[in-house]
């Protein structure tokens, strides 16, 4: 009996020390390994990057992408050996990293738990502008630096936050490089349709683009929303005809733009340009076979463009990372398939956030935003600049790219035709 | 004027595959009392079936349609079987429940093997242009298909032994099994038949349009307030609704803005239900 208590008592101690042991253990995120502190070369600090991914709910598979180009930067910013400040010491980053389940409510928890728990000194936002705006109310809360990466969203940068930069090009200036190619190309184009998905991303990217329309000098004779569900637009695109525009730009996301593509196709619809939000930068339109050919829509980034130091020179402004190609090749090498704008996105994301803490030479929140506030490079992803005035932290230097479909060889691929600098293409145009 | 004609006319083409879907969901109402939630997901796997026919085995979609009516009445014969039968007598809410269940499978399903990816059916009969009309081959056989069936169907009804047994279940089940019909046989046939015409239906409409896996939901909902307008349970007023709807959305873009349309759609459901619950033609 006595032996059997022993046991026992054992076996409890035991399962204390697993459990304990258990949840003593970080959520697992790629942590590079740290070296022994002994090494007596150079000064050596830890910084901690917090972020949340959404691994499961409706962003998990954008998110997924977002983090690997995140892991890839650090695996080769450890591979140069970490980042130098100019004193010498040797920044190394260690992630702390949670499921964020899609939602706001847990970005909002998990972010307050990243800084106080964690003790995260700088920031990359979650997936999506709606967990982002969630995310910036707490990092400029507690006055950390965070970068926001997959978040269009103008709204966030109209709070007054001070510490809050976005990598991305926001959604008021999606379809304005449209109506920019659309002067370059034809200096006759006057008439403007602007139709769009009533939802709060289509309209606010419509308004801007009308607004921007209308100030380069076109007549926008058309500007008209329709419902998120519409299945079929034969007769909107009859009225559409009868306003007689050279050029329709809007949309909204994959399945009525490429409902709306279709039927302008079998409509015969004519019309000079097709520019539309969304669907076109997906790859799974090429299904749509003819029907895709001439279509033009808006990108982050494609691994096409042509952005590299010469660009950078050409445009007046430093260059810093790896090229497109080192990226790409980079990238498909740690996960066996290229990288779209999502992954490339948060690659760019860890890079700024690397040369503000080297152009600032400390990890001091306020001198990293100081460096932020001067930014103005040209990295793989496109120009990086931030507005400083009324709407601080909000992408002013990076331009969406415009990617056509076009038939090569019978077959439908994409090209870059706008803007000048990125282009792989001359345009189909006009498209009939 | 100019715009008028040609959006009527796709309205009208398009009309009648939307009076299909709803003919399906109507006739199992209108048997057996059961309103059958998987609707939306019957018609999404018809889409797929077409389009998986057409881009694995090369299968032209009108091919694949005739596929999916078949098999459309055994998969509704065999969710009869599993989902409905044990249920029937019971309160509504049970069968509501059990079908919203077989929805949720279909669409779980649906949502791990193909994910929510759009689809297209890259396939086209070219177009006729008459006076400033311009009529799409696939609108027009789609159209013409959807008559068909919906002829086919009332012939089968009202003059065929099995359709008029199909009436006596509808009218009186306990009367129906006295004089010797098998009741039971007659409605897994009935959800069978719903199931082909929501299949089918939308294996045309993924011949007009691009979808993905939770595409249904809108035609279920468009069924629905077809059902009420033409009368639940009565599949020729889910025709003449299915052609109310089209025209309405061939109609309303050219007065106001297209974003009213679901509006105007809507206003009429809740108008008809105040005004003439029983729908326009009237219930069974």
């Amino acid at each position: 009996m006595k032996g059997v208590k022993w046991l026992l008592t054992v076996l409890f101690i035991l399962a204390l020390v697993v459990t304990g042991c258990a949840k003593a253990a970080p959520t697992p995120a790629p942590q590079p390994e740290q070296k022994p502190a002994e090494k007596p070369a150079a000064k050596t600090m830890t910084v901690v990057l917090g972020f949340t991914a959404s691994q499961t709910g409706k962003y998990a598979k954008e998110s997924k992408e977002q983090v690997q180009g995140i892991q890839l930067w650090l695996k080769d910013l450890e591979k140069a050996g970490g980042l130098k400040l100019p004193d010498g010491t040797v920044v190394k980053f260690e992630t702390k990293s949670y499921d964020d389940e899609s939602t706001k409510e847990r970005v909002q928890q998990l972010y307050t738990k990243l800084i106080t728990e964690d003790k995260a000194e700088f920031l990359i936002s979650p997936y999506s502008s709606g967990l982002t705006a969630a995310a910036a109310v707490i990092s400029e809360q507690y006055g950390k630096v965070m970068i926001t990466t997959g978040a269009a969203s103008d709204s966030i940068y109209k709070q007054g936050y001070q510490k809050v930069y976005q990598i991305y090009t926001p959604a008021s200036r999606y379809l304005t490089g449209a109506v920019d190619a659309l002067k370059a190309w034809d200096p006759n184009a006057k008439k403007i349709a602007v139709v769009y998905e009533k939802t709060k991303f289509a309209t606010s990217v419509a308004k801007a683009a009308k607004a921007y329309a209308e100030k380069q000098g076109f007549e926008v004779v058309l500007f008209e929303g329709y419902e998120k569900d519409t299945t079929d637009f034969g007769p909107f695109i009859n009225k559409i005809e009868a306003a007689k525009p050279d050029a329709i730009i809007g949309g909204g996301h994959f399945q009525d733009g490429s409902t709306f593509a279709k039927q302008l196709y079998e409509k015969k619809t004519p019309v000079k340009m097709v520019a539309i939000l969304v669907a076109p930068a997906v790859p799974e339109f090429a299904e749509l076979g003819d029907a895709a050919v001439g279509i033009i829509g808006p990108s982050q980034w494609e691994s096409l463009a042509k952005y590299s130091p010469d660009s950078a020179k050409a445009a007046g402004v430093s260059w810093f990372g790896p090229t497109i190609d080192e990226f790409v090749s980079g990238y498909k090498a740690a996960y066996g398939y290229e990288p779209g704008y999502h992954a490339a996105g948060g690659y760019a994301a860890g890079l700024v956030l690397q040369k503000a803490i080297m152009d600032a030479g400390s990890i001091d929140a306020d001198a990293v935003k100081a460096a932020l506030d001067k930014m103005d490079m040209m990295i793989f992803f496109g120009h990086i600049k931030f507005d400083t005035g009324e709407y601080h932290g909000l992408q002013i230097g990076h331009d969406m790219v415009y990617i056509q479909w076009q038939k090569k060889d019978g077959k439908v691929v994409r090209e870059i035709v706008w803007p000048e600098a990125a282009k792989t293409a001359e345009p189909v145009y006009p498209l009939r | 004027m100019d715009v008028l004609l040609p959006s009527l006319v796709d309205g009208l083409l398009i009309g009648f595959v939307y009076g299909l879907a709803a003919m399906g969901l109507t006739l199992i109402f209108g048997v057996m009392d059961v309103v059958n939630l998987s609707h939306g997901a019957l018609i999404v796997l018809g889409m797929f079936g077409v389009y998986l026919l057409y881009t694995a085995l090369g299968l032209p979609p009108y091919v694949g349609l005739f596929i999916m009516l078949i098999a459309g009445i055994l998969l509704g014969m065999a969710l009869y079987g599993i989902a409905i039968h044990p249920l029937l007598g019971g309160p509504h809410l049970s069968t509501l429940l059990s079908t919203f269940a077989v929805s949720m499978v279909i669409i779980g399903v649906g949502t791990a093997l193909f994910t929510s990816t759009p689809r297209n059916i890259d396939f086209s009969l070219g177009a006729v242009q008459v006076g400033n009309i311009r009529l799409l081959g696939t609108r027009v056989v789609a159209a013409f298909v959807a008559i068909i069936m919906a002829v086919g169907l009332y012939v089968f009804m009202y003059r065929t032994h099995t359709g008029k047994s199909i009436r006596a279940v509808a009218n009186n089940r306990d009367a129906a099994e006295l004089v010797g019909i098998p009741s039971r046989r007659i409605l897994a046939l009935s959800f069978g038949l719903g199931t082909m015409l929501a299949m089918v239906s939308g294996g045309l409409i993924a011949t007009l349009f691009p979808f993905n896996i939770l595409s249904g939901g809108v035609y279920e909902l468009k069924s629905f307030v077809i059902c009420v307008l033409g009368g639940m349970g009565n599949p020729t007023g889910a025709l003449l609704g299915g052609l109310i709807l089209g025209l309405i959305e061939g109609f309303v873009p050219v007065f106001m803005p297209v974003g009213w349309t679901p509006v105007i759609e809507f206003t009429l459901f809740v108008i008809i239900l105040l005004v003439r619950p029983s729908g326009l033609l009237g219930a069974r």
